[in-house]
């Protein structure tokens, strides 16, 4: 049976999202259930000269970067490769928060977008290709999450999407999902500065984790952390608002929170947390490991 | 009518007799009797509905927290600006002294003065969150409207809620020398003139 082709096209990247791929602990076993005619890193049978060629078979098309229809790399119309191929192949994927919404890049470059979406909005590629449309935001993606997708597109497998065409399985929770600082949000209680396994980090350190769609503490990074198990907050890298400013502080009015959880009316926010807020729990209040103790313990 | 809504109907009448002589005659004065008798109930019976005098009393609170809290969540789902919005929250907080003045005596004379009664179930802003919230919101909104100045919540929420809480209190010992409504534009005033951005 033919194995489905793959082109991987870089618009205006920093390479980030091919590099996280790497990282993928099954990453060639994975590769091989395709057949990978283009990447900008990895060598392929075809270069990106053969590519823009436009005259090879497509069946997935990898977009990494922000696009514009003026688009030239190397001396080369690559915006046009891309519309050919995107024409072609029967899905396309947008990898990483630049070839989703813009992502960093199109800060600087009024022209940049996403490929079928300009932050939330969708521009005209959209109509052109949302029925094989699939966006992996995220700055840079899981690697899991793209060989989720690739995997199931291989095996035919139908990817529920939400309405900006996100798969739900990935992008159905918010980030704040699994967290292991969740008991210490119910309570609110902050971590107090950095570094430390205990305390939540939405209310003052700038977590955007609760209003942020993503499986990064379901599906853990190198398989063993995040970026809030870690002690650093959610920097909303999979929503079309990133990047923001000011990601180490929590936006607030009057010490009231200016970002809600995700579609949790402010009301009801503030009810819970004020009640929650009244009562001390000691045992969230306490170091788990007491690391002073245990220096003391080494010098014996 | 239905069983459950005249239990409900009763439970609300015997808050409100309870929070009239709480807050006319004192917390330790008044006696679960002397409640039962205002109500031409027995006092087996008033045990069916709240099982103490403390669970009743943080009944109370919550009862005259939410009621509170209804008006100003009004005013808050209204499209006026925050100066606006502090002169309707004065005039409704005011009206209410004058109205129903045993609803901001009990919180005074009752709520503030028996923590004991109340730090076992009433910890913190548990029995006052129905006030407390829309306090909250109406603060976040002005801020976010770019109308009020960020600031710390409590140094905001002292500054208003206590300004009033003051002269409602003055207004009870019957000193002051005008009806209470004569403050309302000098207040609301003051009030913006701390918070405003």
């Amino acid at each position: 049976m033919k194995k489905p082709s793959i082109i991987w096209i870089q618009g205006v990247s920093c390479n980030g999202n091919a590099h996280s791929f790497f990282n993928h602990p099954e990453l060639f076993e994975i590769l091989s259930n395709f057949e990978l005619l283009y990447h900008p890193l990895l060598e392929t049978n075809y270069t990106l000269e053969d590519i823009a060629k436009c005259e090879l078979e497509c069946d997935i098309l990898i977009v990494e970067g922000a696009y514009k229809d003026t688009l030239v790399k190397y001396g080369m119309d690559i915006a046009q490769t891309i519309q050919h191929y995107a024409t072609k192949a029967s899905k396309i994927i947008a990898t990483g928060t630049c070839a989703s919404y813009g992502g960093m890049f199109a800060l600087y470059d009024e022209a940049l977008s996403g490929f079928c979406y300009k932050k939330e909005l969708p521009n005209e590629n959209y109509s052109r290709y949302k029925d094989k449309f699939i966006m992996l935001p995220g700055c840079p993606i899981h690697p899991k999450w793209l060989s989720f997708v690739l995997l199931m597109i291989k095996d035919k497998k139908p990817i529920v999407l939400d309405e900006m065409h996100r798969p739900q399985e990935l992008y159905g929770f918010t980030v704040h999902t699994g967290c292991s600082r969740n008991e210490y949000f119910e309570w609110k209680i902050d971590m107090e500065g950095f570094g430390k396994k205990e305390g939540c980090l939405f209310y003052e350190h700038g977590c955007q984790a609760p209003y942020t769609r993503g499986s990064c503490n379901k599906i853990l990074w190198h398989d063993v952390s995040s970026k809030t198990i870690a002690g650093t907050p959610c920097f909303g890298c999979t929503e079309p608002t990133f990047p923001k400013t000011n990601l180490f502080e929590t936006k607030t009015n009057m010490g009231i929170p200016a970002n809600m959880p995700l579609g949790v009316p402010k009301r009801a926010y503030l009810t819970l947390t004020g009640i929650a807020k009244s009562f001390k729990i000691k045992r969230l209040e306490k170091r788990v490991i007491d690391y002073e103790d245990r220096e003391i313990d080494r010098k014996d | 009518m239905a069983k459950l809504d005249k239990k409900a109907l009763k439970k609300e009448s015997i808050i409100q007799t309870a929070l009239q002589l709480f807050s006319l005659n004192g917390f330790h004065k008044t006696t679960i009797p002397d409640i039962a008798n205002s109500l031409n109930m027995s006092v087996g019976n008033l045990y069916n509905y709240f099982k103490s005098k403390d669970i009743l009393a943080k009944e109370i609170i919550k009862y005259t927290s939410t009621v509170l809290g209804d008006e100003i969540k009004t005013i808050n789902m209204q499209d006026i600006s925050s100066k606006d919005k502090i002169k309707a929250i004065v005039t409704i907080y005011f009206r209410m002294a004058k109205e129903r003045p045993e609803m901001i005596e009990y919180f005074l004379r009752v709520y503030l003065s028996h923590r004991e009664v109340f730090s076992d179930g009433c910890e913190g802003m548990t029995c006052v969150s129905g006030f407390i919230t829309e306090i909250m919101i109406f603060f976040d909104d002005g801020v976010s409207k770019g109308e009020l100045r960020d600031q710390d919540f409590f140094s905001a929420f002292g500054l208003f809620m206590g300004y009033l809480g003051g002269m409602v209190f003055l207004k009870g010992e019957e000193i002051l020398p005008n009806d209470i409504d004569y403050y309302i534009d000098d207040i609301s005033f003051n009030i913006y003139n701390a918070l405003k951005a």
